[in-house]
């Protein structure tokens, strides 16, 4: 087994929103094959700050694939080559040695680059803001047993309640449509009886929204779903057409 | 000594005291609510929930997180479950509160207060209620009622879970509470904000500085009072299972403002982690303890094996829990298969990178159940291994071993979870309150969300309705204040201009932790310990090196700023392990264990919680002592032999 092998990034550079960004080179040599992608970009780092060369930019957190903090194309795909994975919990060993890893920013209007590979997700939450919970405040709920869920129900709509929110669906679709997330927001609610009432309304609320947060409209390509981490199903957005 | 260290504890009988003492508690009129601002910092399980509840009563919010979005926050990551006292019958229902109040006292070896586990345990069931108002999919029974599962340490079915993602879905749902009131306009969130000081006027907290990550700029915030729900501390050893941005910043800064620190050295180890296989891994990942349920733990009996496993025959295979605990076997608690394991990895037994590893072995449950049953109960964990390690556990046995996962320890709050500092409330992880010296499995999130839903937002509104009055001139001065001394800390590190980045240091941090302030310890190796980190301070305040600039994004800088604060409590952490000359749950001391080799406390010298007072003249600590009784349980010694 290869212990350790050597990379060569292109990694693009952009100081902010309004500089102009670059591809730049660089080569990490030695790294282990047990550490992942992101503790290979920490090993770079550390080198980079030694030689006086600013870090580079990218947003994690968990490191476990349940934040969604991570995020950025690898060699043009969201989240990298690996289906049902995120950024930080691909590894080393899914490369060859001297393999050349490009790595760039979510490309879409609604998501503007801050620095390097990080970019400003802010639409995602002004998404949820619009309309993506039930009108229930603390102190005023029902006994939790009150209405039966069936078992299948409760894990339908736990499924779609898995999204991380880390814009990966956006990023992959060429119309940079967030149809995905909302209707996975949409199906995690609509599906339980507590928010039957509201479904409706909830589904223009937060659809009227994507158009003005600026995310494109869905044109079927499915890219979606092939990209998302916590593979949610695209038959969502139909479910969601048809509120 | 514990004389002006006031709990404020509720007088009479434990059962319905909180409901008692809410009457009691000042009311304030709807419309009044909307001339008091909080800040709230920290949008975990707690602070989402007491944000949302607060708005939703009326008063205005100031939120704030390093995150881009609340839904980030490190409880995304709890998978197990909270538990909850519930029950068809009023009288079963009464049993099962009693129930789960004596796990958790028992859990924590008793070193927490029996008035505040009491309420966590009435408070419980209305959690799940509010839970699942709110769209949280629990799992079902087939007949549609809310599933429960047993876990570690209980002999009662009393967990609510949703697969092995609990926490993301409860704090998907405070999260969604609080999306509501920041749309109807009562919070205003403030994103990629990092806590730098407390501003504190006549020992009352009025304000906090942050730091903006994207622009760099010191800010200053106001309000008639500050709620800190800022986690734990698990990352002072570097390798944890927290998040990497998971930090003691605001509780320290808190601190050394004046606020007390209880019980700093009560960390939980969890025995089933995932162990490094590099130098330059970051983090350590959880794997559910369910899997001690099917799995078997074993080591070769020959030091430096370095065969694969398969090829090790099971006569040279030492079961060594097995063999030490017949009756409970590879199910003995976490603290005691953490220190085994630890033990016989430094006795040169350990596999793996750097020999710190043990196996978990499936094949025995496969044989007899399985591969499908196998799969079915750990599917998505076995696949989270694969990932991670790149070996097939269903034909390879996994690597484990035990990790810092949790801090029992935290600001010292009183029954209404207020800090000795007026008006500085303390929520979830970041404070020392129900969990005493070991956490009950699925007792965290539990915690978390009666704080934020329904303790906090009582107490709070009482305070704010007894102290309105501010001298805006005196914050004024204080902030300005705080503001220069935050300015010239960050002057400070950027002066250094050493040659070694922060992770550096953090990691050698870690090391000295791990290894002499972790899964057990000994005064001599404590009184090592702290000198060790006197060094690496020192050392870090000569050679760090941070890139030069103040303004924009400098993530070295947020680093350096943290890794600061971990070394200051590092060595309080280390003084109070040596103080507290007994073992108790998760704290370990060698010097004080049984012939068996169990924890051995000392109930006549501290039958106490350690308060830790930080002195601002001399820079120096004094420890105080709140003295806890035991009216309900009996002081027990357990046994799982």
């Amino acid at each position: 087994m290869r212990d350790f092998i050597s990379i060569n990034f292109k990694i693009w550079r952009q100081f902010n929103d309004e500089s102009k960004g670059i591809y730049k080179e660089f080569r990490l040599e030695k790294v282990s094959v047990e550490v992942s992608l992101l503790e290979a970009l920490d090993q770079l780092n550390e080198q980079l700050i030694t030689k006086n060369i600013r870090p580079i930019t990218f947003d994690h957190d968990c490191r476990e694939g349940i934040c969604g903090s991570c995020g950025f194309l690898i060699n043009g795909q969201p989240h990298g080559p690996n289906k049902g994975t995120t950024t930080c919990q691909l590894y080393m060993r899914n490369f060859k040695d001297n393999a050349l890893i490009v790595l760039e920013p979510w490309r879409a209007e609604s998501f503007p680059i801050i620095q390097d590979l990080l970019v400003n997700r802010n639409t995602l939450d002004k998404l949820i803001i619009a309309g993506g919970y039930f009108p229930i405040e603390t102190g005023n709920a029902p006994d939790a047993n009150l209405i039966p869920i069936s078992s299948e129900k409760a894990f339908s709509s736990f499924e779609t309640a898995t999204c991380i929110g880390c814009g990966a669906c956006v990023a992959g679709c060429k119309n940079a449509s967030s149809s995905l997330f909302v209707a996975a927001k949409l199906a995690h609610l609509g599906q339980l009886p507590q928010g039957i009432n509201e479904k409706k309304e909830r589904s223009i609320k937060m659809r009227k929204q994507m158009l003005i947060e600026g995310f494109g409209q869905c044109s079927n390509n499915l890219e979606c779903e092939a990209v998302c981490p916590k593979e949610i199903s695209a038959d969502w957005i139909s479910w969601m057409n048809k509120i | 000594m514990s004389n002006f260290i006031n709990p404020n504890l509720p007088c009479g009988e434990l059962e319905g005291a909180w409901q008692k003492t809410v009457k009691e508690l000042t009311k304030l009129a709807s419309e009044k609510k909307n001339k008091f601002e909080i800040i709230i910092v920290g949008c975990g399980l707690s602070g989402s929930s007491a944000a949302a509840t607060l708005a939703e009563e009326g008063f205005k919010i100031k939120l704030l997180t390093y995150h881009d979005s609340p839904r980030r926050a490190h409880s995304v990551s709890a998978q197990g479950g909270i538990n909850a006292a519930r029950s068809l019958s009023e009288e079963e229902s009464k049993v099962a509160i009693d129930q789960l109040f004596k796990d958790t006292v028992i859990g924590g070896d008793f070193r927490a207060r029996e008035a505040s586990c009491q309420r966590l345990s009435e408070l419980s069931s209305s959690i799940i209620d509010q839970c699942v108002a709110q769209g949280v999919p629990f799992a079902r029974e087939y007949d549609g009622t809310l599933a429960t599962r047993r876990f570690g340490g209980a002999v009662v079915s009393r967990t609510f879970y949703a697969r092995g993602q609990t926490g993301q879905q409860l704090l998907f749902g405070a999260y969604q509470a609080l999306m509501r009131q920041i749309n109807l306009g009562k919070i205003e969130i403030f994103t990629k904000r990092d806590l730098l000081d407390l501003v504190v006027v006549n020992n009352v907290a009025r304000g906090v500085i942050a730091r903006n990550l994207i622009n760099g700029n010191l800010e200053t915030y106001k309000a008639h009072c500050v709620v800190l729900a800022t986690g734990g501390y698990s990352n002072v050893y570097y390798l944890s299972t927290n998040s990497l941005k998971s930090n003691a910043s605001a509780i320290w800064r808190a601190h050394k403002r004046g606020a007390n620190f209880a019980n700093p050295s009560f960390t939980q180890i969890h025995p089933t982690c995932i162990p490094p296989g590099d130098s330059y891994q970051s983090k350590l990942t959880l794997m559910s303890e369910s899997l001690r349920n099917d799995g078997r733990i074993w080591l070769p009996k020959k030091i430096n094996v370095k065969d694969d496993p398969e090829n090790i025959p099971e006569y040279e295979r030492d079961y060594f829990l097995e063999r030490q605990y017949p009756k409970y076997g590879n199910l003995v608690p976490r603290d005691v298969a953490s220190r085994r394991a630890k033990e016989i990895c430094e006795q040169g037994f350990g596999i793996g990178f750097g020999g710190k590893g043990v196996y978990l072995d499936l094949q025995d449950s496969i044989k007899r159940d399985g591969l499908h049953v196998i799969k079915a109960k750990y599917g998505n964990l076995l696949e989270m291994y694969e990932r991670i390690v790149g070996e097939d556990p269903t034909k390879v046995p996994m690597k484990i071993y035990p990790a810092p996962h949790y801090t029992m320890g935290g600001l010292w709050v009183d029954y209404n979870l207020m800090s000795n500092i007026g008006g500085l409330f303390v929520l979830g992880e970041a404070n020392y309150s129900v969990h005493g010296a070991n956490r009950l499995g699925a007792n965290a999130l539990l915690q978390c969300l009666c704080d934020g839903y329904f303790i906090s937002p009582t107490t709070i509104t009482s305070w704010l309705a007894n102290n309105k009055e501010i001298d805006n001139k005196e914050v004024d001065q204080a902030c300005k204040e705080a503001l220069s001394s935050v300015e010239e800390k960050i002057k400070v590190l950027l002066r250094i201009k050493g040659d070694k980045p922060v992770d550096y240091f953090h990691r050698r941090l870690g090391e000295i932790m791990i290894s002499k302030c972790g899964i057990s310890r000994n005064r001599n190796d404590l009184i090592l310990a702290f000198n060790e980190v006197e060094l690496l301070s020192k050392d870090f305040k000569s050679n760090l090196k941070v890139p030069d600039t103040n303004s924009g994004i400098n993530v070295e800088l947020e680093k350096a700023l943290r890794l600061e604060d971990f070394i200051e409590l590092s060595k309080l952490m280390i003084n109070d392990a040596i103080e507290r000359e007994e073992s108790c749950g998760a704290h370990f001391r060698e010097e004080y264990q049984t012939k068996e080799g169990e924890a051995k406390r000392n109930d006549d010298l501290f039958s106490h919680i350690a308060v830790w007072e930080f002195n601002y003249n001399n820079n120096s600590h004094t420890r105080y002592s709140e003295e806890l009784t035991f009216k309900k349980v009996k002081l027990n010694t357990r046994n799982y032999k």
